[in-house]
């Protein structure tokens, strides 16, 4: 990542967060505005999050990965439904359910990136296919459970679908209770704390994609598997004669790369809300690919592509509160269809290499032939 | 006596040729039915009643064969579409995208171009005004792809989606504004009726299979001609197979995947307005969700060839319309249709799979279908 890429996303950002505070200033004070964006922006970017760092493992080893989108569409949908079964046909607590849940979404994304695994390593299928493949099969898979599951005629729910357990609860960091004695009880400034302390009351799926960014990249640039993740994907030739093992190194990253999928499934279903609907991923996972050609196939770079496309969707939620105060000139923000394009057009724009061309691993999407 | 030894023996390499090629297209629907009937067994169905009720709904009656017909006139333009896309080295994965615009620009010149002149068009300018028009948008959103692809190497795999979005988006805008239907009663997302002067008329009385059937198996007739008797074609295929090649050849590069890509979204945004034209008389949003996908697996079991997708896209029609007996029969959910349908795209787009169950032997060369980000 160069500085050229950070200016440009730190610049879409600022100008998204200024229309916000433009408008809505005439509503609530801008730092209250900043604030609730800003925590709008983390959460709404971690599925993208998670998608860009899936695809960074699975390409890093040499595998495009087209297929994110699938694959969090088959987790959000299996985390929701373990969820389900383990609250009412086990009738387990529904904070156990709900844990359980993730963990069923993580293990379908890596079941579907096994899939993709053995098309595109072992079968060697045009791996650009294999995800279409990948992402088809998920909409049909998907489809059809949600109905024959809840409305089939041997439905053990009959007909109806059932309460989730729920969500996940946010996580507070008691930062209001340390700076209360600073503020020396002074209302202004105990509600400022405030209002920056909801930029960190994030839920757990959110707080751990943002870890995640910098483990994956300690992992990948500091660490002998990183290295080698690293070597099968520009070189396999090389990497295997040093007697590295291409095969197994791709396997287990893609599945890696799965599992990334999986927890941004289950941010769908398990943190955001507690029901499913086909097709809800609605491109999140190819969103999630422009971002990690964005940032140049790094964690921390797509991290920060994330963020873009999560400041623009949280401009489009910002938008329908303040839809009251939208000056007559501005009228066209009121349309949230319109409004709403905002991440796709950023993402054919940034593909466009205006901003600075980024350069694939050498291997990538090329089958491992001995 | 020679002439005739020659035909015969060019008879059998024909026969030779269509049986190499629909073998594994063959096999790979037979384990997909396969599969799914093990699916239908665990979910608690009867596979066997659940096909017959397929088989019925798709064929059983002149009525039955009438809307495999009319399902598949819109299958064969998208995934003409795709195939083409696909010759070129392009990956289409926006038909969904392209068939929208061409079915909102078709419905638009069926009910307000009437309006707009203050007088009535006969049907014989009217109606191909209104195909015209919806095919070419379509081309014009795919050709943005190509442009983006040919002059700043935006990877047309992700745009197609994106744009796929923006025309949802758009349409979405449209048909709940200045486009929507203003009679009291209506509360959905759609356009008026167009006019009668717009619309197609039917093959037969009293069936719903229309003259757009008959024009997708020309226009399939016209692409094989096209790709392999023209210098377009032969440009389209070479820049496919290697651009780098093509390139040193002479060939415009730049212009031959814009306009691949063009020619793509023609036929995609073709499949939009004959359904408006033909069968629905309006655009009704939503309308367009899934044909992008369908689009790419008929292509991919059509092996891109016309005549080959022209009998995939009946494949998936004849699904498609037996799915409502089937569901009738066995209360299995209508949704079960696209589960064994990517099953069938799984197992022909991993043809290695399919040769590797029955021990075939793969013959010639592989063949690319789509780059990496790099290309």
């Amino acid at each position: 990542m160069d500085w050229k890429r950070f200016g440009f996303i730190a610049l879409i950002i600022i100008v998204l967060f200024s229309v916000v505070v433009m408008i809505g200033q005439a509503k609530q004070p801008p730092l209250l505005i900043v604030t609730s964006m800003l925590a709008t922006t983390i959460a709404v970017a971690t599925p993208l999050t998670l998608g860009a760092l899936s695809g960074v493992f699975c390409e890093r080893a040499g595998v495009v990965n087209i297929g994110i989108e699938g694959m969090m569409l088959t987790a959000a949908f299996f985390g929701w439904l373990g969820g389900i079964y383990m609250f009412h046909i086990f009738q387990l607590p529904p904070s156990v359910s709900i844990v359980l849940g993730v963990f069923f979404a993580i293990l379908t994304g890596a079941l579907m990136a096994l899939l993709h695994a053995v098309l595109s390593i072992t079968f060697k299928v045009d791996q650009i296919i294999g995800g279409t493949v990948i992402n088809i099969l998920a909409v049909g898979l998907t489809g059809f459970l949600n109905r024959q599951l809840f409305f089939g005629s041997t439905s053990v729910f009959e007909g109806s679908v059932p309460s989730s357990p729920g969500v996940l609860p946010t996580v507070h960091i008691p930062i209001t209770e340390l700076f209360a004695s600073i503020c020396n009880s002074s209302a202004a400034c105990l509600q400022n704390v405030q209002a920056i302390n909801r930029v960190f009351d994030q839920k757990p799926i959110a707080m751990g994609a943002i870890l995640l960014v910098f483990l994956s990249h300690y992992i990948l640039f500091n660490t002998r598997w990183g290295l080698r993740t690293r070597a099968v994907g520009e070189h396999p030739q090389a990497a295997d004669t040093v007697g590295i093992n291409v095969i197994f190194m791709r396997y287990a990253n893609v599945l890696i790369g799965g599992m990334f999928a999986g927890l941004a499934g289950a941010y769908f279903t398990i943190e955001s809300v507690p029901s499913f609907e086909p097709l809800l991923t609605n491109g999140r996972g190819f969103i999630s690919l422009a971002a990690m050609i964005f940032g140049n196939w790094t964690p921390i770079g797509a991290w920060a592509a994330s963020l873009v496309f999560g400041a623009s969707q949280a401009m489009l939620i910002n938008m329908q509160i303040f839809r009251d105060v939208i000056p007559p000139a501005w009228s066209f923000l009121q349309e949230s269809y319109i409004v709403g394009l905002t991440p796709y057009i950023l993402t054919m724009f940034i593909l466009t290499g205006i901003i600075g061309r980024t350069t694939p691993p050498a291997a990538d999407g090329i089958p491992y032939e001995k | 006596m020679q002439t005739e030894k020659q035909s015969i023996s060019l008879t059998k390499k024909i026969l030779q040729a269509i049986s190499d090629a629909s073998l594994i297209p063959f096999l790979a629907i037979l384990t997909a039915v396969v599969l799914g009937g093990i699916i239908i067994y665990f979910v608690g169905g009867n596979p066997l009643l659940a096909y017959r009720g397929l088989l019925e709904g798709a064929f059983g009656s002149t009525k039955a064969l009438s809307e495999t017909a009319v399902w598949a006139t819109p299958y064969i333009f998208a995934g003409l579409a795709v195939a083409l896309a696909f010759k070129g080295g392009l990956f289409n994965i926006g038909a969904e995208g392209q068939l929208a615009v061409g079915a909102v620009f078709s419905a638009l010149i069926g009910y307000a171009l009437p309006e707009w002149l203050g007088f009535d068009l006969p049907t014989i300018i009217h109606l191909p005004l209104a195909i015209l028009v919806g095919m070419l948008m379509g081309g014009l959103w795919a050709g943005i792809v190509g442009w983006l692809k040919a002059y700043t190497g935006g990877h047309e795999v992700i745009n197609t989606i994106m744009m796929n979005y923006i025309a949802l988006n758009t349409t979405s805008f449209l048909l709940n504004g200045i486009m929507k239907d203003r009679s009291p009663t209506n509360v959905i997302a759609r356009t008026p009726l167009i006019a009668e002067s717009a619309r197609m008329p039917a093959i037969f009385d009293g069936l719903r299979v229309h003259w757009g059937f008959i024009l997708a198996l020309l226009v399939a007739f016209f692409i094989w001609w096209l790709l392999n008797k023209t210098t377009l074609g032969f440009e389209i295929r070479t820049v496919g197979l290697n651009p780098d090649a093509a390139q040193y050849a002479g060939i415009n590069v730049k212009r031959t995947i814009i306009l691949t890509m063009a020619l793509s979204g023609m036929l995609a945004g073709l499949a939009g307005s004959i359904e408006v034209t033909g069968l629905n008389y309006r655009h009704e949003l939503g309308f367009s969700i899934g044909y992008g996908y369908d689009a790419i697996a008929i292509a991919l079991l059509g092996k891109s060839h016309p005549l080959g997708i022209v009998l995939a896209a009946f494949l998936f029609a004849a699904m498609r319309n037996g799915a409502s007996r089937m569901q009738f029969l066995t209360q299995l959910p209508v949704d079960l249709i696209s589960m064994i349908q990517a099953l069938i795209l799984l197992f022909v787009a991993a043809d290695a799979i399919i040769r590797y169950i029955y021990r075939i032997k793969a013959k010639g060369e592989r063949v690319v279908l789509t780059r990496g980000w790099g290309g």
